[in-house]
């Protein structure tokens, strides 16, 4: 069964063509990596599979919703982990869960549970603003998940992790998760390793996509030259 | 170690999606609201220290040890006017510049909860500003209304409430841009002028020496009028300026 469904898909800021003919299809449980550099149109993607931005063009479904028609169906089951880590700086780690956690209806236990999970705890109560940046990536990961997500739309969850922070992470996040995830990504042996599907992005078009197992690390550095 | 389950589970099938109470989403968002201004205390302290230093403009440029009737209300509702313009300027800017919106936008909650939930924080920091600056207002200028209190009170209530509305929708607005700073203030002032007027002329009786006023009805039920007509504009509006 298809978790996302796109053809055509076209989203422009103006004048410029941020994405332009995208197609893709991911089975429930797959993962999807896209990459391509900077202003390529991946975290376009992403705002749109979240139906935060309007596709302007083609057809775009997410667990078998229709957007931008059905988006209100969708809240509460993606979970989103962007560049901004959606955390308010002046809120300890703990308060910031507590309100994401309440517009989900998630109970207490889940906060306690995940901030133990990602060595969160004795810190909870300090403001975000003090953290170092990988902490705070550790918090919006913490966010995303909080509500149990059946899509996750990941935007470089990696950045700013330690290694010991990556283990953390995994079972959250990464492939054992076994949640169905669209990844972008600046790491075409990270993401190869991870994905199913792969997608690479150059202005705005469909530049590389197949299977992973199709695709090699050379195809998609060439995105980057 | 095993996940506990959350509340609200939702899975992809139509009839499970579950939304959350609207009472509960405005109780989050109002909580946060009001903890984010605790800790940053960026908007209330401006706003009554703005209140204060233009009464003391007002003192010494109007060179008068009391004032009363018109000119006595026009201090205070002109100063409270622009003090509450400082409050609807940062209104939505923690959220927009964390990512709260987006974060508000992805929960299963009704985009009126943000709606309420920022009227309620704004009215709420101008009953602070109102507790500092009508005082203060009493004080320096020596007006006399201790008399007309409960009636002073149902007048700034009545403007509060509109002043709420009218900012959460033009915060709301402005905060989308990049000259967020100066739109605010640029379609708030015209937007907020008949509650001045509706205000001013409901409070003119109740700040005179002579004690005999009471607030014009008229006025009251212009100002309850105003009131109700654009929070029925925000709760129509309100969904399309979140969205994209």
């Amino acid at each position: 069964m298809a978790a996302v469904e796109v053809e055509g898909l076209a989203r422009h800021y103006g004048e410029r063509e941020a994405l332009a003919d995208v197609s893709l299809s991911l089975r429930r449980g797959q993962t999807l990596a896209v990459l391509g550099p900077n202003g390529a149109g991946k975290t376009t993607l992403l705002r749109i599979l979240a139906s935060l931005l309007r596709p302007h063009g083609g057809r775009v479904s997410v667990l078998e919703r229709r957007l931008p028609e059905e988006s209100w169906q969708l809240r509460g089951q993606v979970g989103l982990l962007a560049h901004e880590p959606m955390l308010y700086r002046s809120l300890s780690a703990q308060e910031n869960l507590r309100f994401h956690a309440r517009l989900h209806a998630v109970g207490q236990e889940r906060i306690t549970w995940l901030l133990e999970r990602l060595s969160l705890s004795e810190r909870a109560g300090e403001p975000v603003r003090s953290f170092s940046r990988g902490m705070v990536q550790r918090v919006a990961i913490a966010r995303t998940v909080l509500h149990e997500p059946e899509l996750l739309l990941l935007d470089e969850p990696y950045a700013n992790l330690d290694p010991a922070a990556l283990e953390l992470v995994g079972p959250l996040i990464g492939a054992e998760s076994r949640r169905t995830r669209v990844l972008c990504s600046h790491d075409p042996i990270g993401a190869l390793r991870e994905a199913d599907v792969v997608l690479g992005l150059r202005e705005g078009r469909v530049a590389v996509q197949g299977p992973a197992h199709e695709i090699s690390v050379e195809q998609l550095e060439a995105l980057y030259r | 170690m095993s996940a506990p389950a959350t509340a609200a589970t939702l899975p992809a099938t139509e009839e499970a999606v579950t939304v959350v109470p609207l009472r509960r989403a405005v109780g989050a968002l109002l909580r946060k609201d009001l903890l984010v201004e605790l800790r940053t205390l960026e908007s209330v302290p401006g706003m009554s220290l703005f209140a204060l230093s233009t009464f003391v403009v007002f003192h010494f440029a109007l060179n008068r040890n009391s004032v009363e009737g018109d000119l006595a209300t026009g201090v205070l509702w002109v100063t409270l006017l622009f003090a509450a313009l400082l409050g609807v300027n940062r209104l939505f800017v923690a959220d927009a510049e964390e990512g709260g919106v987006d974060g508000f936008l992805l929960a299963p909650v009704d985009r009126t909860a943000m709606l309420l939930a920022k009227e309620l924080t704004l009215l709420c920091y101008l009953v602070v500003l109102e507790l500092v600056a009508v005082p203060a207002f009493a004080l320096l200028l020596s007006v006399p209304f201790a008399h007309a209190l409960p009636d002073l009170l149902l007048v700034l209530l009545l403007a509060d409430l509109g002043v709420a509305v009218v900012g959460t929708l033009v915060a709301a607005l402005a905060v989308q841009t990049r000259a967020r700073d100066l739109l605010g203030p640029l379609l708030g002032l015209p937007l907020l002028v008949p509650i001045v007027i509706g205000a001013a002329r409901a409070s003119s009786p109740l700040l005179v020496a002579s004690h005999a006023g009471t607030p014009a009805a008229r006025w009251l039920a212009m100002l309850a009028l105003y009131d109700l007509i654009f929070g029925l504009i925000a709760y129509a509006v309100f969904d399309f300026l979140l969205e994209d």
